[in-house]
């Protein structure tokens, strides 16, 4: 408190008295930290403490049963990169990341690029491709485990009234990933393509006018003008997309339970279990951590090649 | 926002004489390639609604029928929504969902507000430090703090009580940042008469700040409704009690005790469904903004 006060007296004591000054400082320091301290409280006992405490547990070989509270070091860091399971979970995530991001994104630009062009009955559209994100994961696995149920479900009923052969859809290790897959797409590709209408429509009207005093199509002024005006949005939608695609653990929970044979179980549930079921809390929180690196060093990568792309 | 859509036809409209032809014949046959596009993803779409609806107004028989069929031979029935009821969880988990969100959005908002407009508006020490930190944090994803927050909740003796569920889910940096940025766009003006006046700034923020504020606040709110509403894995970790689990949860155990009862699993997942589609359809333009706001958070 010192410091300040000291270097504010010679500037401004021509102006105002200093005993003033100084009690505005005051004032300032203490509204400032007060209007944050309700959500400072929050955040370090339900973010701060848990996210520290997490990295003290994932040292020690704690279980849910308390034994064992010893610290032993990077013991089981060490175990962790050594664990083929763990690994397998992890290239889950991944892979699921990738396939998934893609559809989502991509069937997200044309739902907003058909919208776009001005239909009727706007509402009608956005309710049926947005409607899906409202609903809980739960509901949305119940609609998808009775629409690939093998024998009673809707779609290899359809599939073979068309003459192609059914699918055991969650209960090939092959397929249950692009099942999921596709859950998901129907799930939240609602929240990219409100993302994507909104910024369309923000494009000014200006830049078609003159385009189409140029002679340009609806498709030429789509890949020069609209794709190029989206590219921020674009680069933003991918960058929330995979962070969130990384998280995955609910649909696969429930519709496949990580089967079969660990051929969908993402890296979140093997936390889960070594945790909950195993009751290794000391080595599922450091398992937590090693996906934690995976998501910092992603956000990094991803962060400057949006600002590359950008500059 | 439909003004806006419905004014890019008009460009092709309105093109030299010249060029008239060549759009005016080919903009019908866009505009009917366009619809049906658009018609058939909003099908596939609707699809598992529909087959889900159809399902649930099924007798438990015609349902496990391996005929399948849109329209039962059996007739449709209410039964599974009568055993659903019978049952009597749906709407135990609905109050204790609705309880929960309605908490976890009002929290979210008083703290997230405050602490955006000190961060927009106070100069006070250790501002750029908090401001980063606050920054950083969006990054942390929640799966990562479910086993430490899950040890933490036994000793704070919280599980299996509203408060294990609705504590940990207040955190919202991103929406304290969205509120900052949205703060920061009112004209300082505004509160100047008042600071001469003396007013305290905590009558500045309710008086003048969160009057101008209502769109974002509702958006934010929106948002953090939704989210926790549908918030599956830590009320999933965080309660055993039958009798406070919310909806995504209690239907994961239906599934499990009903097992093949298909009709039965489709009602109570469209009867879970039903209060937010609900609510959608009559706020759906604020919902949309709301979305279309908060969405791009991480920006």
């Amino acid at each position: 408190m010192s410091s300040p006060t000291t270097t504010a007296t010679p500037r401004s004591s021509a102006i105002a008295p200093p005993a003033r000054i100084i009690s505005r400082r005051r004032r300032d320091n203490i509204n400032g930290w007060a209007f944050a301290a309700p959500f400072l409280a929050f955040f370090l006992v339900f973010l701060v403490w848990p996210l520290l405490y997490g990295f003290f547990m994932s040292m020690t070989g704690k279980s849910l049963t308390g034994a064992n509270d010893s610290l032993i070091g990077f013991a089981n860091y060490a175990e962790a990169l050594a664990d083929s399971d763990m690994w397998r979970s992890l290239g889950n995530t991944l892979y699921f990341t990738v396939i998934s991001t893609v559809p989502l994104v991509l069937v997200a630009l044309v739902m907003a690029a058909l919208l776009n062009v001005g239909l009727p009955a706007q509402w009608l559209w956005r309710l049926s491709y947005f409607a899906p994100y409202l609903l809980a994961s739960t509901v949305v696995s119940l609609f998808f485990t009775w629409m690939y149920n093998p024998q009673l479900g809707l779609i290899n009923d359809s599939l073979s009234k068309i003459g192609l052969p059914k699918v055991a859809w969650l209960n090939d290790p092959n397929v249950a990933m692009w099942a999921i897959v596709i859950a998901t797409l129907w799930w939240t590709v609602g929240f990219n393509f409100l993302l994507y209408l909104a910024a369309m429509q923000n494009i000014p009207a200006q830049h078609y006018e003159a385009a189409s005093l140029d002679g340009a199509g609806a498709w030429r002024q789509f890949f020069s003008i609209t794709l190029p005006q989206l590219a921020p949005t674009t680069v933003m939608i991918v960058l929330l997309q995979v962070l969130a695609s990384l998280k995955i653990f609910d649909q696969v929970y429930q519709m496949t339970a990580g089967g079969p044979s660990g051929s969908t179980r993402p890296v979140v549930q093997y936390i889960f279990e070594t945790g909950f079921t195993g009751y290794r809390l000391g080595y599922s929180a450091a398992i937590s951590y090693i996906f934690f690196g995976l998501i910092v060093i992603v956000s990094v990568l991803q962060f400057f090649i949006a600002r590359r792309r950008s500059a | 926002m439909a003004t806006q859509s419905l004014t890019l036809p008009v460009p092709e409209a309105t093109a030299p004489p010249a060029k008239v032809q060549q759009p005016r014949r080919k903009f019908p046959v866009g505009k009917t390639a366009v619809t049906t596009a658009a018609a058939v993803l909003a099908v596939l779409w609707l699809i598992p609604f529909a087959w889900a609806t159809v399902t649930a107004f099924k007798s438990e028989t015609d349902a496990a029928s391996p005929k399948v069929s849109w329209v039962p031979p059996s007739g449709f029935t209410v039964d599974a929504f009568a055993k659903v009821f019978q049952d009597g969880n749906i709407p135990l988990w609905t109050w204790n969902s609705l309880y929960t969100s309605a908490a976890i959005t009002v929290i979210t908002l008083v703290i997230s507000a405050l602490v955006a407009y000190a961060l927009s508006r106070i100069d006070f020490r250790g501002k750029k430090i908090l401001m980063t930190v606050i920054i950083a944090s969006i990054i942390i994803p929640p799966p990562v703090l479910m086993i430490p927050l899950f040890y933490q909740m036994v000793g704070l003796r919280m599980i299996d009580t509203p408060w294990a569920i609705i504590l940990p889910q207040v955190i919202h940096p991103a929406m304290v940042f969205v509120l900052k940025k949205f703060f920061d766009q009112i004209p300082r003006e505004l509160e100047e008469a008042a600071v001469m006046d003396g007013a305290t700034r905590m009558r500045i923020f309710a008086q003048i700040i969160l009057p101008l504020s209502r769109p974002i606040l509702a958006a934010v709110a929106i948002f953090v409704f939704i989210s926790a509403w549908n918030n599956f894995l830590w009320p999933f970790i965080s309660t055993n009690d039958g009798s406070i689990l919310t909806l995504p949860v209690g239907l994961q155990t239906i599934k499990s005790a009903y097992g093949i009862q298909y009709a039965q699993n489709m009602a109570s997942a469209l009867l879970a469904a039903l209060p937010l589609i609900l609510v959608f359809l009559f706020f759906q333009r604020q919902i949309i903004k709301g979305v279309a706001t908060t969405g791009l958070a991480g920006t």
